[in-house]
């Protein structure tokens, strides 16, 4: 099969679906056209739409691509176990976790283009027509390991659909790329990492501790929205998905889980132990200062979401219930989603570097574009499993024969 | 079997509990309710009444800002050969020069507090100061130094120099007082007295111009913006 | 086969829709869409584009305008001085600068942040208050901090700049090309200073208002989604004249002058006073010193 009728099998499987499938998709075009008409105000007002000003230059739109850079990066939770340990069972679900890795990133990708003051001007990144502040500027650092990493996704998931859908194991050139995704998750959280902790000027940032924390909240947040997944999965496919898998990634989730709490816990007792004025953020972040207190219940339900996520992921009985089990993801999925978005960003820019207190929210217009971008990543995460999943299970059609069978019906209609 | 792995499975298998989705469509309305209260917690709208939350610019105050004498008077003190090119002082209309009437008045050489000129209200160092320490007894329109040399109202910089010698020195090299025009080339320095009026030195205080906008309100203003 | 054709077909439309366009657009529609770095044009293709900025300032502006792309004097690094004894807070070097540099009114942009700062707990940031508006300044409890751009020797918005639209001039003047900057505010992230300024929205400038001595890299009206900062006024210091904001201070509390020359009154500052610079720790090397005379 070519390329080509590879790429209309896929597409048939796509367009093949029941009235759930529909209407979720319907839901996610609706939400990226309602955010869409947010975005092209916001380009034709400029970014004042949003609630960025120059004491809080960055918030809502780099809080989630910190976030998703996090959710690309742990698929990673899935390939060491099944290819550096062999272990068969998360095996055949690597490449679910690869899709996920793919729409993460993507949507990453979506929300820096958003944030831009000039997106028309993108192309000055790109040398040789434009130019690239490599090696000093972390950002162009981060540019090229996030575009590295999703080729590097397209290519492995790519190649072992392609495989699938003819029914051939992948080539021997997928496992070395597979183990070269293990780094390069590493990397591309720790070089967006690095964009915040090297800012010397940002001292909430301004921490080694700031990219093992990235890793590990990384590390406990992508796999929970997996392990949901899997579940959906279990019940609308006949995907076999044993539930060893998920208890083995929900007990590596665990010990990701107290790292991360562990790192927190070391932070705040450097902070408030040498109190010195960099103790301001977290101050802000957990008490408010001079009545400015917006963020102090994101902190305290950040904080007490993960701890009790960590506790249901703790004990085993707790981990394989199904109830608790789903509690907890819920649980860690929001924690880190506030503390690597809220955060992490807000305390940063407040005070500001000159003292000043601007207690930023996002408007509706972040808050669309946000909904878009969302939908955007999972449609691409839907089509992309709605062509892997049939694959895994056995059930890909590929039609070889397609092309003779279609024309002739409407020859014979005309 | 993996080590830890337990061999009794839970009553209700992952695939048949039925939490998942009244979880996820919970999960999904306090998304919803959260994102309402942050919404909720705008206010781009500056209270009435409030001063300075209106964008002010130059052009709001024309008498500060609509002149450019950043160079006058450089010329001029320039052609007058003078040692330092000063513009000239900032005297009374009608009043220079001071001849006119005191060269036929009598001179009274006793301290005392004068009437005439009582618009002058002396507060500078008054307990041990008079007018006749700096002007000339003999020739009001010169001024004395300690030495008893005489200096014009041009220079009266060497008199506040006897007493304010830092200041005269800092000033000399720059540092003190407003200096404009060229940093490479010619600078239009100013006397003391053009800031500092010698019988009452002290710098008055002065209305700041207003602050500047508060970054709530940064897009309200023109109403092109509006949320 | 008729999936290969279908597919060829495609190709060749699609490029030949892209390249029409392109050739429809107006040569200046594609100077300005395509404009290379400031720093990589030859000393001609400057003077083009020197004229072509004035040709669209004088369109905006409705004034014959100059807009000069002149570089660093020799021998030249800039400094700059403030006392804080002498300042007292009126404002005047902000609004000058505003008008100098044609800032936005509205938004309103404004280089220079005045802190008012407790004489009893000196320099503390945390205390500081931008927006003071007592009936008259100076307040006896309290001083007051000047802050712009500080010109660093070391400056991190350079480090960090993705696309390095921000470079360091020789003659230390840290400057933005602000048609090369994407708005990604990083640089805004890593000043320590809240020295940089973004315009947020579509900047206006009444055209009566505007300042029609320009410097490409100065006080040219910027265009939305970009940053922008003090210059040491770019356009009249390398025509010899001191900042505006050095001519407006009605107490004289700022210095400026050539650091490299002794005798420059910065130079007599280092020297004679005891500077400080903000936030040493941070190793930024300002260019901007702080004083007190008194």
């Amino acid at each position: 099969m070519n390329p080509f009728s590879v790429l209309r099998a896929c597409a048939r499987h796509v367009v093949r679906g029941n009235r759930a499938y529909w209407a979720w998709i319907s839901f996610l075009l609706a939400l990226i056209v309602w955010g869409g008409a947010a975005y092209v105000e916001q380009l034709r007002h400029g970014l004042i739409v949003t609630g960025m000003r120059d004491q809080v230059s960055w918030a809502f739109y780099i809080g989630n691509f910190t976030f998703l850079v996090g959710v690309a990066a742990a698929a990673v939770v899935l390939v060491i176990p099944a290819y550096v340990y062999g272990w068969k069972p998360i095996k055949e679900l690597t490449i679910l976790g690869e899709i996920l890795a793919i729409s993460a990133l993507v949507m990453s990708l979506l929300f820096v283009v958003a944030d831009m003051g000039r997106p028309d001007r993108w192309w000055h990144l790109m040398p040789p027509i434009g130019r690239m502040n490599f090696p000093s500027a972390m950002l162009a650092w981060d540019v090229l390991a996030l575009n590295l990493y999703l080729v590097l996704n397209v290519v492995i998931v790519a190649h072992l659909l392609y495989r699938g859908v003819q029914s051939r194991p992948p080539s021997r050139f997928a496992l070395p790329l597979i183990i070269v995704s293990i780094p390069a998750a590493v990397a591309i959280h720790t070089v967006t990492a690095f964009i915040y902790a090297g800012l010397a000027s940002r001292p909430y940032w301004n921490a080694a501790i700031l990219a093992p924390r990235f890793l590990c909240s990384a590390f406990c947040s992508g796999p929970a929205i997996l392990l949901i997944l899997f579940q959906i999965l279990q019940r609308t496919s006949d995907i076999k998905i044993k539930n060893e898998a998920i208890w083995k990634i929900a007990e590596l989730m665990a010990y990701a889980m107290f790292l991360n709490l562990f790192l927190l816990g070391a932070e705040v007792f450097k902070e408030f132990y040498s109190g010195t004025e960099h103790l301001v953020h977290f101050t802000y972040l957990f008490s408010g200062i001079h009545g400015h207190h917006a963020l102090v219940p994101f902190a305290w339900g950040f904080v007490i979401c993960g701890v009790t996520a960590f506790l249901l992921f703790l004990f085993p009985a707790t981990r394989r219930n199904p109830v608790t089990l789903n509690i907890g993801c819920l649980l860690i999925y929001a924690s880190v989603y506030i503390e690597k978005g809220m955060g992490t960003i807000m305390p940063a820019f407040t005070p500001d570097t000159l003292g000043e207190i601007y207690e930023y929210a996002p408007t509706l217009h972040e808050l669309r574009v946000g909904a878009a971008i969302f939908s955007v990543g999972f449609l691409i995460f839907t089509v992309l499993c709605k062509v892997a999943v049939p694959i895994l299970s056995g059930q890909f059609d590929p039609r070889r024969h397609a092309s003779a069978a279609e024309s002739a019906p409407t020859a014979s209609a005309a | 079997m993996e080590p830890g792995d337990r061999s009794d499975e839970p009553a209700v298998s992952l695939s048949q509990s039925k939490a998942l989705v009244p979880l996820l469509l919970l999960f999904g309305l306090g998304v919803l309710g959260i994102l309402a209260t942050l919404l909720d917690g705008h206010s781009f709208v500056p209270p009435e009444g409030a001063a300075a939350n209106r964008a002010y610019g130059p052009a709001d105050f024309p008498d500060i800002f609509d002149k450019d004498d950043a160079l006058t008077g450089l010329e001029e003190a320039r052609a007058a050969g003078l040692a330092i090119p000063v513009p000239g002082p900032p005297l009374t209309e009608g009043l220079y020069p001071c001849s006119a009437c005191h060269a036929d008045m009598p001179t009274n050489p006793v301290r005392r507090v004068v009437d005439a000129h009582g618009d002058i209200v002396l507060h500078h160092d008054e307990e041990n100061r008079w007018c006749l320490d700096c002007h000339d007894a003999k020739n009001r329109d010169r001024l004395r130094l300690a030495s008893g040399a005489l200096i014009e109202f041009t220079e009266s910089y060497k008199l506040c120099g006897q007493c304010h010698g830092t200041q005269y020195r800092d000033w000399k090299s720059g540092i003190h007082g407003k200096r404009t025009g060229y940093w490479n080339g010619a600078k239009r320095y100013l006397l003391c007295v053009h800031c500092h009026s010698p019988h009452s030195p002290a710098f008055k205080a002065m209305k700041p111009l207003p602050p500047p906008l508060r970054p709530q309100y940064l897009a309200h203003q023109g109403g092109s913006h509006e949320q | 086969m008729n999936n290969d054709r279908s597919r060829r077909d495609f190709l060749v439309g699609a490029t030949a829709a892209a390249a029409g366009m392109l050739a429809a657009c107006s040569p200046a529609a594609r100077e300005r869409f395509f404009r290379r770095h400031f720093q990589e044009l030859t000393p001609s293709e400057i003077d083009a584009r020197m004229c072509r900025l004035k040709e669209d300032y004088d369109r905006q502006l409705g004034r014959p305008t100059t807009v000069s792309a002149r570089a660093a004097l020799p021998d030249t690094v800039f400094g700059y001085a403030l006392d804080l004894s002498r300042c007292i807070g009126c404002r005047t070097c902000v609004y000058a600068c505003v008008k100098e540099n044609n800032q936005s009114r509205d938004p309103q942009i404004h280089w220079i942040r005045v802190l008012e700062m407790k004489k009893e707990k000196g320099i503390d940031f945390e205390g500081a208050n931008p927006y003071y508006d007592p009936a008259t300044v100076p307040d006896p409890d309290h001083f007051y901090l000047p802050v712009a751009c500080q010109q660093c020797r070391n400056p991190p918005c350079v480090s960090v700049c993705p696309v390095g639209a921000t470079w360091q001039e020789p003659d230390g003047i840290v400057a933005i090309d602000y048609d090369w900057c994407i708005g990604c505010r990083c640089c805004m992230a890593a000043c320590p200073y809240g020295a940089r300024h973004f315009n947020w929205g579509e900047p206006s400038l009444p055209a009566k208002e505007a300042n029609t001595n320009m410097h490409v890299l100065g006080n040219r009206p910027r265009p939305r989604g970009v940053v922008e900062k003090c210059t040491f006024c770019v356009q009249r210091v390398r025509e010899g004249r001191y900042p505006a904001c050095v001519e407006a201070c009605p107490v004289g509390a700022r210095k400026f002058g050539n650091l490299l020359d002794r005798e420059s009154e910065i130079s007599k500052i280092l020297r004679e006073k005891r500077v400080f610079v903000l936030k040493a720790e941070l190793k930024t090397e300002p260019k901007f010193y702080y004083f007190y005379s008194l």
